[in-house]
């Protein structure tokens, strides 16, 4: 009934490819969500783009799965197929499972007043449950004691950007923890209509940081002190692009008071502040095996920084 | 030399063929919605097609210009007025030092694009002057046009090309009450169950006022999905999946209610399935759609859609052969 993309058989690709119109192939790795599975389609976005192949205009990895966009005048599409399930294969075959990054400390006032203000202009017929705010929803429906353990599990662990977009320079996060202690919220019933800056937000099992303000259906549990999207460019760590987070990053969410919240403010206003962050080498394979002793190594990494 | 808008409009931006090549960002493409119609403005005043225009929606501005100076206008139908006295769509317009471009209510569509020769030189931002006002880059300050700006423009081009003076009724865009828009099933279609792919393909649905630059979104029966145990990591309604990039053109529908085409200015990605994509030869077809017009999705082939795509390139090529 669909356009599917083409069946040849191929014995070591399981990805589903199909097609958005004739300018977009679509690779989905998996329907769920998994590390291994982002891991792979960033992977292949990776390998794809040191092929520099001509007709090629976009490629956007995302959770898992991985968008490709194409200029169908230059690149036939049944070739372009071929090659991102060549690369699939390969990708799938290698024993590489090592990922040269940084890791980055993003200071957050959870509970702050600028998201809860939000949070109570859209109650009643957006939200799951009006009482409250989204942080005790949250605590109650992941079975916590309270909005702090909910706060302290959030910031201890680690997070992967898995994804940047939905709008300019707004990254996904997936948690570096096993699925049963993977944090999960719904969306709000029906999209606000605003989302301060830099809120820090979560949706189905993933975190993320509004890039801007605007609309948004994430439950709100914090704030980040600084800018992650500029088009203007004035931080250091923004000078060579206006935006800041790239997939394979990995993020560690540290609770900041109100003090130090508006001290990094003024640093920011004065075009002072510098991210915390350090190089590192993140190995898939650790990080399933034992997600906790593996982060602990991850983690000592800033402390260095 | 340079434009001054006296009044902006309704929303009124600098666009042109679009930033292409930072989606991966959540950058979106951006550039004129109905590329068919700004390509012949730039024709018309001696551009190539890379020059960028002003698009207006609904309400265009008032425009004075502090030189001499050619424009043209295309897209959606409206009374052009130069100093109060009315002018052709789809001609050259000189203009003099002084001159006020007005314009009057459209009388169906929703766009029409002003050229003028030399193109508005406002900064190249990631390779484009578009506007993406969410992202605050492009056109002037990243926003609509506002009362007092000032618009740059650049210095005619020699583009080889001889003078064409008006364009040929045929090769003008029609603006209709209905519409048929080909799509090209796929992404996660098989989410549907099959009397939802029917309700898709076989309903008539009517495009609704929310319908912007980002996405459009129409009325009519809804569609049913198909019933399974949502994959981890997804929401928990049957329209979503697990967060993914979202092709331009391509349809989701929220709930199974309203089906949105996204467009040039859309998200770049998020967690509702999408079910089918339009063909880049209809992009334009959408974007000149009003609120009202009652619209079918058509489905064809990847080879039709390859088909149209060249038929929309030899009409363009014949415009600036």
């Amino acid at each position: 009934m669909s356009e599917s993309a083409s069946t040849t058989a191929h014995a070591t690709t399981t990805a589903r490819y199909t097609w958005g119109g004739d300018e977009f192939l679509f690779v989905e790795i998996t329907e769920e969500m998994s590390l291994e599975s982002n891991f792979i389609s960033n992977s292949i976005a990776a390998a794809l783009e040191a092929r520099e192949i001509l007709g090629i205009v976009d490629i956007c990895p995302a959770n898992a799965s991985l968008l490709i966009r194409f200029n169908p005048d230059v690149l036939e599409h049944a070739e372009l197929e071929q090659t991102v399930r060549g690369l699939e294969s390969e990708v799938r075959a290698s024993a590489n499972r090592v990922l040269q990054t940084r890791i980055i400390e993003i200071p957050v006032w959870y509970n702050d007043p600028y998201t809860n203000e939000t949070q109570a202009r859209f109650r009643e017929g957006y939200h799951q449950r009006p009482e409250g705010n989204d942080l005790d929803y949250a605590a109650e429906i992941n079975g916590l004691r309270d909005a702090e353990e909910f706060i302290r599990r959030h910031h201890e662990s680690p997070w992967l950007v898995s994804m940047v977009g939905f709008v300019a320079g707004l990254p996904f996060m997936f948690q570096l923890v096993e699925r049963e202690h993977q944090l999960e919220v719904p969306k709000y019933l029906s999209p606000r209509t605003d989302t301060p800056a830099l809120t820090v937000g979560h949706g189905g099992c993933f975190a993320c940081i509004y890039s801007v303000r605007g609309a948004g259906g994430y439950q709100m549990f914090g704030i980040a002190a600084a800018p992650i999207y500029d088009p203007e460019q004035k931080l250091a760590d923004l000078s060579d692009f206006m935006v800041f987070f790239r997939p394979g990053d990995l993020v560690k969410f540290r609770p900041v008071s109100e003090n130090e919240y508006h001290q990094i403010r003024a640093e920011v206003d004065a075009g002072t502040y510098v991210y915390r962050q350090a190089d590192i080498t993140f190995d898939l394979g650790k990080a399933l095996a034992d997600p906790a002793a593996y982060n602990a190594q991850l983690l000592e990494a800033l402390d260095g920084a | 030399m340079a434009l001054e808008i006296l009044e902006p409009g309704l929303s009124s931006t600098i666009q042109d063929r679009g930033r292409i090549g930072y989606y991966r960002y959540g950058i979106p493409q951006c550039g004129s919605m109905d590329q068919y119609s700004a390509s012949l403005a730039n024709r018309l005043v001696g551009n190539t097609q890379a020059e960028a225009v002003i698009e207006c929606t609904y309400m265009g501005p008032a425009i004075i210009t502090n030189e001499d100076a050619v424009v043209a206008i295309t897209g959606a139908p409206v009374d052009v007025l130069v100093n109060g006295e009315p002018r052709e769509q789809y001609t050259r317009i000189a203009l003099s030092a002084g001159d006020e471009l007005r314009f009057g209510i459209i009388r169906g569509g929703t766009r029409y694009y002003i050229a003028i020769q030399g193109g508005i030189d406002v900064p190249v931002v990631l390779g484009s002057r578009s506007t993406y006002p969410i992202g605050r880059i492009g056109g002037v300050d990243g926003r609509a046009l506002a009362a007092g700006d000032i618009l740059p423009i650049g210095k005619p081009i020699a583009t080889g090309l001889g003078e064409l003076p008006s364009i040929a009724d045929a090769l003008r865009p029609v603006y209709e009450k209905s519409a048929s828009v080909r799509v090209l099933l796929g992404l996660y279609d098989h989410n549907l169950s099959a009397d939802g792919v029917r309700s898709l393909l076989d309903s008539e649905w009517t495009l609704t006022p929310v319908a912007d630059r980002m996405g459009l979104r129409y009325d009519g029966p809804g569609v049913e999905w198909r019933e399974r145990e949502q994959p981890f990591g997804a929401g928990q309604d049957p329209s979503n999946i697990v967060d993914a990039g979202y092709a331009v053109g391509s349809i989701q529908i929220p709930g199974g209610t309203q089906p949105i085409v996204l467009h040039r200015d859309a998200v770049s990605g998020g967690g509702y399935a999408m079910v089918a994509t339009v063909i880049s030869a209809d992009m334009d077809l959408v974007a000149r759609s009003a609120p009202g017009t009652k619209t079918r999705f058509v489905e064809v082939s990847m080879e039709e859609a390859l088909d149209a795509r060249r038929e929309q390139a030899a009409t363009l090529a014949g415009v600036w052969g």
